[in-house]
């Protein structure tokens, strides 16, 4: 379904990704782990058009995504909850969902269609349906978390792109984020790729992962293979730490 | 919505009935610059309240639709109802290709662009003297004329006036409730997360930077047509700080907000010319503090201070 070829991205002269290459499957759930800095987040932007990656190949249901602008991306079906959440906080829950479905409004399906997205999105968060009215600024983290990821849904995703869902929440907020996730997959039948500090979490959800380190993949597997391998428990489980210490 | 209907419905009577009060006289003509400045101020809200861009410039753009239609009625002789789309058009056009560059730009870096612009624009009415007159100003600009009606008095031009402004007012509060305005409060929020779901925001902030020229050329226009004469220092950089200054003192994001910044700064000097040489420092002290104590602007801040004397009366009373 995603297929990235060699990609390399670049914040001016630093070089982010060097020859970056994965792929997923139709409704795989495939997550990034990593060290801060080791690239994850740029993943996704290259992905998204928000940082151009500047060469190599990404092909989405085998068209060319490369260097498009990022609206035409989430046209195509890809949308990303961008990491720290940012929703627009001075305006309500639903606005903030209808802007999520902002580029359907042109399009042929009409309000009913979305509306009925929008009660979907409620059915998955229903708290979020409690709030509608609140700005999403006045909310907590957790819920703030809930509506970025109802907002992505609004675009009526193929593929969702998480940045971090976990970050700065509590484990019960988190456990009930990665439930969503894979009725989500069950349901919808969406892919997802998702990008964790909470390595853990994130493989036990998984099908398979990809190991990041300071821009480059330097190891992937089956989630399951990934949890009991030495090298990740060391560095992202903090398994076996000790012994590794005595050794 | 429907609410937003009827609190315009009840604004445009106001508007209507306000001549009644005054038959006449020199404070007509003060109130139809209101209605000028009321349009300019929208035009500015929706850059800086609403898309979240700032503007040091205005006041060149409203120059350029009242020079664009003055040269064009009182040197070559077109009729100013032509003359006025074309300018509105030229000016949009312009601020169209010029936002592209100067709108990557954010923040201080964006302020300063946009007051160079004014600045040239400013320079060019200056210099242009075979074209714009210069300094000494364009004179013999016709009035506006419609079915046999010149548009000669300040009772007349009113109606003029705040005809059109009532419409600019409608167009710009259906924009803001309107899909286009949520994404205009979302690029203001967050230009990444506008960008993921779907919001070209890039082109989003030329748009409006455009439509915000083309609004303040349009009332550029009209104050040309009805001074029938302009020169280059009402349209310098102090008339852009101006702008601004309505705009947040009326409140960002609120279109009344603009009405009510405009009416106050506009009226302000004409009830201060009582205090004689006193009436800047008075002026100056006012924008202070109401700055500091309405910090939403007169739109919210207004409200709030009715609400908070009300309670202090009424005692037990929750508003």
């Amino acid at each position: 379904m995603l297929r990235l070829k060699n990609i390399n991205t670049y914040y001016g002269k630093v070089h982010a990704l060097k020859n970056v290459s994965l792929h997923l499957g139709e409704g795989e759930i495939v997550t990034l782990i990593g060290a801060n800095g080791a690239g994850k987040t740029t993943i996704l932007n290259s992905i998204s058009g928000v940082t151009p990656a500047s060469n190599g190949e990404i092909l989405f249901r085998k068209e060319p995504v490369m260097a498009l602008q990022p609206d035409r991306v989430v046209k195509l079906g890809i949308s990303q909850v961008p990491e720290g959440r940012q929703v627009f906080k001075p305006l309500s829950v639903e606005d903030n969902l209808q802007l999520g479905a902002y580029l359907r409004y042109r399009g042929r399906e009409g309000k009913a269609a979305i509306q009925k997205d929008m009660e979907q999105v409620f059915a998955l968060f229903p708290r979020l349906e409690e709030r509608r009215k609140q700005l999403a600024g006045t909310m907590s983290g957790g819920e703030q978390q809930m509506l970025a990821i109802g907002r992505a849904l609004m675009a009526n995703p193929k593929l969702l792109l998480l940045d971090e869902p976990s970050m700065g929440l509590a484990p019960l907020v988190v456990q009930e984020i990665f439930r969503v996730l894979q009725r989500l997959r069950q349901e919808n039948g969406t892919t997802i790729l998702l990008v964790e500090q909470n390595a853990k979490a994130a493989l036990k959800l998984a099908d398979r992962g990809y190991v990041l380190e300071t821009g480059k993949v330097i190891l992937e597997g089956a989630a399951d293979e990934l949890l009991e391998n030495a090298e990740v428990k060391r560095a992202y489980l903090g398994k076996d730490k000790k012994e590794m210490w005595e050794r | 919505m429907k609410r937003e209907l009827l609190k315009f419905l009840a604004f445009s009577v106001f508007v209507l009935l306000l001549p009644l009060l005054f038959e006449g006289g020199y404070l007509m003509n003060v109130l139809v610059f209101v209605g000028i400045n009321t349009m300019l101020a929208i035009a500015l809200n929706l850059l800086l309240g609403y898309a979240g861009q700032i503007s040091l410039g205005h006041a060149g753009f409203f120059g350029l639709g009242a020079y664009l239609s003055g040269v064009l009625t009182a040197t070559y002789g077109w009729n100013p109802w032509q003359a006025m789309p074309v300018a509105a058009i030229v000016v949009g056009c312009m601020a169209y290709l010029i936002g592209f560059p100067v709108l990557k730009l954010k923040g201080h870096y964006l302020a300063m662009a946009t007051l160079g612009l004014g600045i040239i624009i400013y320079i060019v009415f200056n210099e242009t003297i075979d074209l714009t007159g210069g300094p000494s100003g364009l004179s013999g600009i016709p009035n506006l004329e419609a079915g046999g009606v010149v548009f000669d008095s300040d009772v007349k031009n009113y109606y003029l006036i705040w005809g059109i402004t009532l419409a600019v007012i409608l167009f710009a509060i259906n924009l803001a409730n309107s899909r286009v305005g949520r994404a205009l409060r979302a690029v203001h929020d967050s230009e990444v997360a506008a960008q993921v779901v779907g919001v070209n925001a890039r082109l989003l902030k030329v748009q409006i930077f455009a439509l915000s020229a083309v609004i303040s050329s349009l009332a550029g226009s009209l104050y040309a047509h009805t001074m029938t004469f302009i020169s280059p220092a009402s349209f310098g950089f102090n008339f852009s700080v101006e702008l601004l200054t309505m705009v947040v003192i009326g409140g960002l994001g609120s279109v009344y907000g603009s009405f009510l910044g405009a009416a106050l700064l506009t009226l302000l000097p004409e009830f201060l010319r009582a205090a004689q040489d006193y009436d800047i420092i008075i002026y100056g002290g006012l924008l202070v503090v109401m700055v500091m104590f309405m910090p939403g602007g007169l739109v919210r801040g207004v409200p709030d201070l009715f609400r908070r004397i009300f309670k202090s009366r009424g005692g037990a009373g929750h508003a």
